[in-house]
């Protein structure tokens, strides 16, 4: 760290230093180079490419033809998915955490649980959907389980390689991923509120209706607006599964990425920046939310 | 279980290691329950009970799986394990891994050092940044590295090992929201300032202090950073796979679609791994919070 030395020189040992602009950031530029070569970069020259049009010159031509019904329906499946797996997801993961928080649960039970969460919000790819397929695809065990009680899932409507299957493979990661957020904030709920209108003469139920679930839904709202961003971006899964037979935007994305399927790389771009809008725009509502979530229950 | 149990003041963290971004802070106590009907008592625990069936059943359903090779109930074992292009890719994988963490200590380690102890008020912004992997999809930044560094001025993608060293890199910059959030918060943990102006008075320089008092003081905050860093790399799909690399997860995604039976073997396997590696967090974890 030849800067790092070159700034101690200067200051002299121990001294506090006086404020040295130049220096002190030269001390992060290591960092910000890094993170601007392989994350901002690349971003910003994605951004330009799908501003140009097919002769150089700047234009919104592939942005307008975003219109086309192959981006569209990419685009609708992918926020289909992300819509039902947020919702069922963030619904049962907050179900779960209650209980682990708020359920007189045994301590080992509570920090199995937790860390399986830990485990399980990070467990997407390729062994996620190979374990679904063992497990509800045509020959898989619960499969098999539900045709011996009587029931054909398959000739039911199901299918492992459709919207519904993928769904249910991405709540594995998307369930414990909202247990993991909202954790900290049912923790964050005072015992006095409680106490306190249970004086007043609150019912458990107005309890949750009037207090603790008004003081949460920021949380809520946030963490699945997180868990949406996150099924919006997911790719591996999914591309394991179907291997790109099921055509969500980010699928749309690897195609191009290996062959124009799309038959114009600008409108590629332009996809992939219309992604990084749409991710952009979750992540800075989650993280609204939960700064104003944290004024009750930091 | 016992019904009402009187939780202390320092009843554990349930926070997990926040992974995706919720804030780790420690938390209070937690809220006692008051008697309840049985009925009301039964309710966490029938959540619970759903919940871990759901969560053990598609490990069941892949074991089951490994187990129905029709040459035989080891034939998928024996198959996977006597692939030949099985253990390279894994080491590769690993390899990856750990070439990941070790880049991504030495960019984050000393930066969120000189944040903490020289510009606080840039703390913000660098935690900014380090989210930026959350804004930008893997498929969206694989797209975006290929076009810019495989074109002609820079070329840095014309071999098999120059790609290698660029997804490495981005895998680095992929890990910098957990890394950086460890290693802040394990020099939250920590006098910074103390601890420099010690070292600095026995007349250590820059690189020591961050070597060998900075770093030692954040080992185990550190730790879950890494082993997180290594679960990720090492089931990676869409960056290695458009970078033409031979690594674990394409390998297995190729596995799936043609042998079923070798794929849940080899799944079976990826879990282990990876779950020793996210599991010993939690072990971290709690024990750097009983040092605490």
């Amino acid at each position: 760290m030849s800067v790092a030395e070159t700034v101690d020189k200067d200051m002299g040992g121990a001294k506090r230093p006086p404020f040295r602009f130049r220096w002190n950031w030269l001390g992060v530029m290591p960092f910000l180079l890094f993170a601007g070569a392989l994350l901002i970069l690349p971003t910003i020259v994605l951004g330009a490419r799908s501003l140009a049009g097919a002769d150089g010159s700047t234009t919104l031509d592939n942005y307008r033809s975003l219109a086309t019904p192959v981006v569209i329906d990419s685009f609708r499946l992918s926020i289909k998915i992300s819509l039902i797996t947020a919702l069922v997801g963030g619904i049962f993961g907050f179900l779960l955490a209650w209980s682990m928080v708020l359920g007189g649960l045994p301590k080992p039970v509570r920090s199995l649980l937790s860390t399986f969460s830990g485990v399980a919000s990070n467990f997407a790819g390729v062994p996620l959907a190979a374990a679904f397929i063992a497990t509800v695809g045509r020959v898989g065990l619960f499969t098999i389980l539900l045709k011996a009680a009587g029931f054909d899932m398959y000739k039911a409507g199901f299918d492992l390689y459709s919207f519904i299957g993928i769904s249910v493979v991405y709540l594995y990661f998307q369930f414990p991923l909202m247990v993991l957020v909202i954790t900290p904030s049912i923790e964050g709920l005072k015992e006095e509120w409680r106490e306190a209108s249970e004086n007043l003469g609150a019912s458990t139920y107005q309890y949750w209706r009037y207090i603790a679930l008004p003081v949460l839904m920021p949380s809520i709202l946030g963490a699945m607006i997180l868990l949406f961003g996150n099924a919006f971006g997911a790719h591996a899964t999914a591309f394991a599964l179907t291997g790109g037979n099921l055509r969500l935007a980010t699928i749309l994305i690897g195609q191009q990425i290996s062959g124009d399927v799309l038959q114009n790389p600008g409108l590629g771009y332009a996809v992939a920046m219309g992604m990084v809008a749409v991710m952009a725009v979750s992540i800075g509502i989650y993280s609204i939310l939960q700064r104003r979530s944290e004024r009750w229950l930091a | 279980m016992v019904g009402l149990t009187i939780a202390g003041p320092q009843s554990g963290s349930l926070t997990g290691h926040g992974a995706a971004g919720g804030p780790g802070k420690p938390t209070g106590s937690t809220p006692v329950p008051p008697q309840r009907s049985l009925i009301r008592r039964l309710w966490p625990w029938l959540i619970v009970v759903l919940a871990v069936v759901y969560f053990v059943t598609p490990l069941l359903g892949t074991i089951r799986l490994s187990l129905r090779h029709n040459k035989g109930t080891w034939e998928a074992w024996r198959l996977i394990l006597g692939n030949e292009q099985m253990w390279p890719a894994f080491g590769q994988s690993i390899v990856n891994g750990l070439a990941t963490i070790v880049v991504s200590l030495l960019i984050i380690v000393p930066t969120a050092y000189w944040v903490a102890l020289k510009m606080p008020r840039l703390r913000p912004f660098i935690e900014f940044i380090t989210l930026l992997p959350f804004v930008i999809p893997g498929v969206v930044l694989v797209l975006a590295l290929i076009r810019l560094y495989s074109a002609p001025p820079l070329l840095l993608t014309s071999t098999y090992n120059s790609t290698r060293i660029v997804m490495i890199c981005a895998y680095a910059a992929l890990s910098f929201p957990y890394m950086y959030r460890s290693v802040d918060n394990g020099l939250r943990s920590i006098d910074v300032r103390s601890l420099t102006e010690a070292a600095q008075s026995l007349g250590a320089g820059w690189p020591t202090i961050v070597a060998r008092v900075i770093f030692p003081n954040i080992r185990l905050a550190i730790l879950s950073g890494a082993l997180l860093t290594f679960a990720i790399v090492l089931g990676e799909l869409t960056i290695a796979l458009y970078m033409a690399q031979r690594t674990l997860a394409p390998f297995m995604a190729d596995i799936v679609r043609n042998k079923p039976f070798e794929a849940a073997a080899l799944t079976l396997i990826a879990f282990s791994v990876t779950w020793l590696a996210l599991g010993m967090i939690s072990y971290v974890t709690n024990r750097a919070g009983r040092k605490a």
